[in-house]
């Protein structure tokens, strides 16, 4: 069995308590990983500085190059974890089995990091607006219309609290280490596979070890990752986004309310956007931030949602390993459950309909308990009013609810969007939706909201989050 | 299946013998109703059993209902007070309370009596004798910031102490009030560092593995140590200790300054641990100070089946002292049953950690 260990400062800690990771499905032991304390944190974030340092010694350019490197290495290598090695076909399985994903989808999001590592230097010429990345190392310096520029690294190492359920979130820390920052990471309980290939294939890329530390372990680790690093990002539900809204320190990814509105203009030709309206839905079983929770039209709605759940409806669990397999497995007891149980519960008000039960078959049902694990169906909701408390919920699994809401209240009842999808050729509509604030991405015209652009922000500027611009004037 | 030599099978039988003689003393008198406890002269009317009849041994208390906390909560607290001892100058130590009425204990002197045979386990090198003590732990009502005190003055130390109420820790933590909580733990910090400032000559500490670790990273933050500040012997407790931390400890915050993990609480008095260290993982393995307090592993379901070695189960505690006695009470801790050996030749447990079926309503704060 892999047995894996703390990572301080790139050095392995083999800890008295150890946390055993097991097969969702089959409850098959398939490693134990060493728990971190929060007091060996806080220690270990005193040396912090050093791993800024030692990243300061390399130009930015040269680590660029390591992270174009470690994605090859990443993607293809047999590479060192733990008590021993870790292929990429093992790391697919293991992932897979730990965090009830299909295997093509952890595959996919393999080739999803890949992809932002080779473009590494596209991406943070995107994420900097074209700043030479050696002003951000050196903390000033002259642009070429002779401007004089200063940035501030605010921590020299970001934090990150991650999920477990979700291996697609990882492309949002790779841009940090060719910006000489370090990396400390708490990975998910369930999903600590991520964190340290990634790791490895740094190092082997000839990353210093002492810029990333690794600590699994319980909450009062990821609170300790929060206390000592100057600057986190940290994936969770609605708590935690109220939790730590407004806090600067903390970046905070929740939940994402990500939505398809369609024009008053384009609505009646709604047939021609099915495609990309199950795909935003269905895509990595449902279980992004930028996943379409919301589908929202002035009219036909009811054809709308019924075409979508005539598509969704059949899609039934699989066995992980099925290329067609497009449903997540839910990994902790009696959470699918309540899910199910809290749609039921609002399925009663009026005005709210589960399209999609006539489609999934005999039962009809959506909760499909297993012996160690639960998957939830496919739910398309048709809500006859943005009031409908379904009209605007999240959950971890292809759901969405079709609106029905006129095209003038839509911008004002949308709420909170991550990703909004503006099929719409009107001129006024678009403009407004650009000034809208409560859209994060805003994509115009037909585009998945799971379709994500990687030269673009997400949910705030990396950059902007990491370092802060400030006055210079040298005598 | 046990392994132990017949020396040690000897000093068991002994032991066992010792404290079937101190049930049937303590049985008596707190059943005498010349000398008995108020509250136990009036239990006895509800048993179908004469305890100062039936009691004989340790195993017979298995007749008792298993103690019920509640039984402890509110006045008037001298229904606890043998009539032998209600002239005597009382205390009252109180356990919980962050929200409701608290668990009370009325005690003379036993507090005393438990510290003074703790300190007979301390090594004299790294707790010397006149040294003087820091107590950086709970104030207000609490058995053990007396008690902590007592010892230091029994081994002719003079013991300083700070304001650290643990109910409101307990409610920081419950309401996710996460500054305020690291504000607060500053500030008894902060008593700690000033204390350690003003030319006491402090040796010896006290304190919980929370606030060891707030502290020693103070120091370190300071340019210092536990050691450098000139601690050479630290007595922890008051909440759960894990292996890994106490390595944690040794390893990276004392530099070679002894520390001695114990358990316990207002209920039993204080159960000191075999020496803790690398030779064995770090395993921290508790003995009460038998025969005046009793630690059994019991099956969780029925609260009194004792578990094989090396079983897990619930804590079960025992107090059974002139002033007090609980027969049987479950603790809201669990761990595993571990043998005899020379020291205590009798059972003790490792790995006691929050009982699971209550550990999503306990909380645990800074003691």
């Amino acid at each position: 069995m892999i047995d894996i260990p703390v990572l301080r400062w790139g050095k392995p800690y083999d800890s008295l308590e150890k946390d055993t990771v097991v097969h969702f499905d089959t409850g098959e032991e398939l490693a134990t990983v060493s728990l971190a304390g929060g007091g060996l944190i806080e220690r270990d974030m005193r040396k912090a500085q050093r791993a800024r340092d030692v990243l300061r010694e390399i130009p930015p350019r040269d680590l660029v190059a390591m992270v174009k490197k470690a994605a090859d290495l990443y993607m293809k290598e047999e590479l060192p974890l733990g008590n021993g090695t870790q292929g990429p076909d093992d790391f697919v399985k293991y992932q897979s089995a730990t965090t009830g994903l299909p295997e093509h989808m952890c595959r996919a999001n393999m080739e999803k990091n890949h992809f932002v590592l080779t473009r590494m230097d596209e991406v943070l010429d995107a994420l900097t607006r074209g700043l030479d990345l050696s002003i951000l190392s050196a903390g000033y310096g002259v642009e070429e219309r002779g401007v004089t520029l200063s940035y501030q690294a605010q921590s020299p190492v970001l934090g990150l609290v991650l999920p477990s359920n979700s291996p697609g979130v990882h492309t949002l820390w790779m841009p940090v280490i060719p910006l000489q920052i370090g990396l400390v990471f708490k990975p998910g309980p369930q999903e600590p596979w991520t964190p340290y290939r990634m790791a490895e294939a740094f190092f082997q890329a000839g990353v210093p070890r002492e810029t990333i530390s690794i600590y699994p372990g319980l909450g009062d680790i990821g609170a300790a990752v929060l206390k000592s690093c100057n600057r986190s990002m940290i994936f969770g539900g609605q708590a935690t986004v109220e939790r730590y809204k407004g806090d600067p320190r903390v970046q905070v990814h929740g939940p994402g309310f990500s939505k398809i509105l369609l024009g008053d203009d384009v609505v009646d030709d709604w047939e021609s956007y099915l495609d990309v309206m199950v795909d935003s839905v269905l895509v990595n079983s449902g279980r992004s931030c930028i996943s379409c929770s919301g589908i929202w039209a002035s009219r036909h709605t009811k054809e709308i949602a019924k075409a979508i759940a005539e598509r969704l409806g059949p899609v039934a669990p699989l066995s992980p390993e099925d290329p067609e397999s497009a449903l997540a497995a839910f990994t902790v007891p009696g959470v699918a459950e309540a899910i199910s149980n809290e749609i039921d519960q609002h399925l009663e008000e009026a005005g709210s309909e589960d399209v999609t039960r006539k489609y999934r078959g005999e039962d009809e049902a959506r909760l499909v308990p297993r012996e160690r694990c639960d998957y939830l169906r496919p739910t398309v909701i048709h809500c006859e009013s943005p009031d409908n408390w379904l009209a605007n919920q999240e959950y971890m699994f292809p759901f969405v609810s079709v609106v029905n809401c006129p095209q003038e209240k839509m911008i004002a009842t949308i709420g909170s969007t991550l990703v909004g999808s503006a099929i719409t050729s009107d001129e006024d509509f678009r403009s407004k939706l650009r000034d809208a604030i409560h859209i994060d991405r805003l994509n115009v015209g037909p585009v998945p909201t799971i379709r994500l652009n990687w030269l673009q922000p997400h949910e705030g500027n990396i950059i902007d989050f990491l370092f802060r611009a400030r006055a210079y004037q040298e005598a | 299946m046990s392994n132990l030599s017949t020396e040690i099978e000897e000093k068991i039988a002994r032991a066992k013998e010792a404290l079937d003689a101190h049930v049937r003393e303590i049985v008596e008198w707190h059943f005498d109703p010349e000398t008995g406890t108020p509250f136990w002269l009036d239990f006895r009317e509800k048993l179908d059993f004469d305890p100062r009849k039936d009691i004989h041994t340790f195993q017979d208390l298995q007749r008792f209902p298993i103690f019920e906390d509640e039984w402890l909560r509110g006045g008037p607290v001298r229904r606890w007070v043998p009539k032998a001892y209600q002239d005597r100058p009382i205390y009252v130590f109180e356990t919980g309370g962050t929200t409701g009425i608290p668990k009370s204990r009325v005690a003379i002197d036993d507090f005393r009596i438990d510290y003074e045979l703790f300190s007979e386990t301390l090594p004299e090198e790294h707790f010397p004798k006149g040294a003087n003590w820091l107590m950086l732990g709970p104030s207000g009502p609490r058995r053990l910031r007396l008690a902590v005190e007592h010892l230091a003055q029994y081994r002719g130390g003079i013991c300083f102490g700070l304001d650290l109420d643990p109910r409101w820790v307990v409610k920081l933590i419950n309401k996710g009030w996460t500054e305020h909580l690291e504000a607060y733990k500053s500030h008894v910090i902060d008593q700690a560092m000033t204390l350690l400032s003003a030319g006491h000559d402090l040796k010896v500490l006290f304190t919980t593995p929370k606030l060891l670790e707030a502290f020693a990273l103070r120091l370190e933050d300071e340019g210092s140590s536990v050691k450098e500040a000139g601690f050479t012997g630290i007595f922890s407790g008051g909440t759960e200790f894990t292996p890994q931390w106490t390595r944690f400890a040794v390893e990276e915050l004392l530099d070679g300054v002894y520390i001695t993990p114990t358990y316990g609480n207002t209920l039993m008095g204080l159960a000191a641990s075999k020496p803790v260290g690398p030779h064995d993982g770090y395993k921290i393995t508790y003995y009460a100070p038998q025969p005046r307090a009793v630690i059994e592993v019991v099956d969780p379901d029925d609260g009194r089946t004792v578990v094989g070695y090396g079983e897990s189960g619930r804590v079960r505690l025992t107090t059974l002292t002139k002033e007090f006695l609980v027969p049987g009470f479950l603790e809201r801790d669990e761990g595993e049953r571990e043998e005899p050996y020379e020291t205590y030749p009798w059972d003790g447990v490792s790995g006691v950690r929050p009982f699971q079926k209550l550990a999503s309503t306990t909380t645990v704060g800074v003691y």
